[in-house]
């Protein structure tokens, strides 16, 4: 690939959500912007815009990140999941559900962020990786109030709902979670 | 964020050649710390060049027994990697001690290396900062400054090294391995990766321009016990206030082996090795890791909003010596 000259657009091809979306955009357009300015997906939210709040969060390739840290150029070869692909209000994700119920919001402005990081917060642990949190993670255990605490500390919430979100994390993966 | 030209290589090859042909070109990674900066206007490249398509993502074994830690392996993927959990788990400690898991996923080992202090005046565009806008003067020094280090400072920059990562890597003597444009590998000791801000705290490190660091070397584990004992603000997320990666033997109640660095109160990730001296051949105690302390502080020197540090280095530091050899005496 030559080089894109700074006053040229990128052509590009973003795989969100399993569908292929075609985009010409300025080579500074982040993956949050592009998702939400380009692709009306606005269910991933722009909070502090700078990797601290965790409000961006999406999963590439089936890991979390900050979307607002990452040029959407950077994306051509990745398969990007946002809110959107994980449940609709007609057919809830599990997890979007185990929010509901345990009432793990007041505003709600972070909890795409934080459902999609404990989609890949769980995955993570299943998969065996240590926590600052210091017990041994993996699928025979039940994870803890502590490991989620530890493992979800990049995302704030502003209303303070953090007892009840740690609440729905652990119904989940108590119960869909543990089958994954 | 000013705009800049784009491209993305696919191998280290062609990596090396566009960083050479655009004076000026700066190499990105993870992203994390550099766009957070370039959308502050803070970092204002010309000219990126995305190594993200490169082959460097691999840890394996090196001949002699250590590992070679590719510069593209995620911060997340080596704290989770096998054989660093087993045989460096200092620094595994230390990589987990640090960020969140969403930054952890995306930084990678060559650019944790060298992410850019966080020092409030840096970030503050209005702010004087020599590191900013070098011969501005350092806003720090008679400001806020809870957060700088205490020791490697001078009077132009009092910034501390954010890293917790690169602290682990100095406690096991890493190397860092480059490419240079005209096609050469370099090699260095982490330590000599970094240099102290004297008059210039705005050019931070020895690479040569366009050179890449491509891999991170570990030499072969040294027998002992591990630990990355960290002090912060709040429990998670956050960055050092100080704190410790220590490596200590003991064998038949004397320290045969001891290897500390220092995260949280230096200009860079800070290693004292005539302190380690002092504690191997010793019998393990609270006297000695006092006089341990002495020698790592004898030229701290705080300003001010830091002086905690001092007090607070010294506490972490008996703690952590006395973890890892207490059922040894």
């Amino acid at each position: 690939m030559p080089w894109i000259e700074a006053d040229e657009s990128v052509p590009l091809t973003l795989s969100v959500n399993g569908v292929s979306h075609h985009l010409d955009v300025d080579a500074r357009v982040t993956l949050l912007d592009a998702l939400r300015e380009h692709l009306q997906l606005t269910g991933t939210k722009k909070g502090c815009d700078h990797g601290q709040c965790g409000a961006c969060t999406v999963l590439v390739n089936g890991r979390r990140i900050n979307s607002c840290l990452s040029l959407a150029v950077m994306h051509r070869a990745d398969e990007i999941t946002t809110i959107e692909g994980l449940g609709t209000p007609d057919a809830l994700h599990p997890l979007q559900a185990a929010f509901v119920e345990t009432d793990g919001f007041q505003c709600g402005y972070c909890t795409s962020g934080q459902i999609c990081s404990a989609i890949g917060m769980l995955d993570e642990w299943r998969a065996g990786w240590p926590s600052h949190a210091g017990a041994g993670a993996g699928p025979a255990r039940t994870i803890d109030a502590a490991e989620i605490r530890e493992r979800m500390s990049g995302n704030l919430c502003r209303c303070a709902a953090y007892p009840r979100i740690v609440e729905a994390i652990t119904r989940y993966a108590a119960g869909e979670g543990a089958e994954a | 964020m000013i705009a800049f030209d784009y491209i993305r290589p696919g191998d280290a090859a062609e990596a090396l050649q566009a960083a050479a042909e655009r004076p000026g070109a700066r190499f990105i990674a993870g992203g994390t710390n550099l766009l957070d900066l370039m959308k502050l206007g803070i970092e204002r490249p010309r000219h990126l060049v995305d190594i993200g398509g490169l082959d460097l993502r691999t840890v394996s074994e090196t001949p002699d027994g250590g590992l070679r830690i590719g510069a593209l392996v995620s911060n997340a993927e080596l704290a989770a990697h096998p054989l660093v959990r087993d045989r460096y788990p200092v620094l595994s400690q230390a990589i987990l001690a640090g960020a969140s898991g969403q930054l952890r996923n995306k930084a990678t080992t060559g650019g944790n290396l060298l992410q850019r202090t966080r020092c409030y005046y840096f970030y503050d565009p209005a702010s004087p900062c020599n590191k900013r806008e070098p011969g501005s003067g350092c806003a720090a020094l008679g400001g806020f400054n809870r957060i700088m280090a205490i020791l490697g400072t001078s009077a132009h920059c009092i910034a501390s090294h954010p890293s917790d990562m690169a602290v682990a890597m100095r406690a096991l003597d890493a190397r860092v391995e480059t490419r240079l444009p005209e096609g050469t590998t370099g090699d260095r000791k982490l330590d000599t990766l970094y240099r102290l801000p004297g008059t210039t705290p705005h050019i931070e490190h020895t690479l040569a321009p366009g050179e890449l660091i491509t891999a991170v070397l570990l030499p072969p584990p040294v027998p002992g016990r591990h630990h990355y004992r960290k002090v912060r603000d709040r429990a998670s997320y956050a960055f050092a206030l100080v704190s410790v990666a220590a490596v200590v033997a003991v064998e038949d109640g004397r320290i045969t082996q001891a290897a500390l660095a220092f995260g949280g109160i230096g200009t860079m990730p800070w290693r004292d090795r005539a302190a380690e001296e002092l504690l191997v051949g010793a019998t393990p105690g609270q006297d000695l890791f006092e006089r341990c302390a002495d020698a790592v502080l004898a030229r701290a020197q705080g300003h001010g909003g830091n002086d905690f540090k001092i007090p607070l280095l010294r506490r972490t530091l008996v703690a952590c010596l006395t973890d890892l050899t207490e059922d040894a005496r």
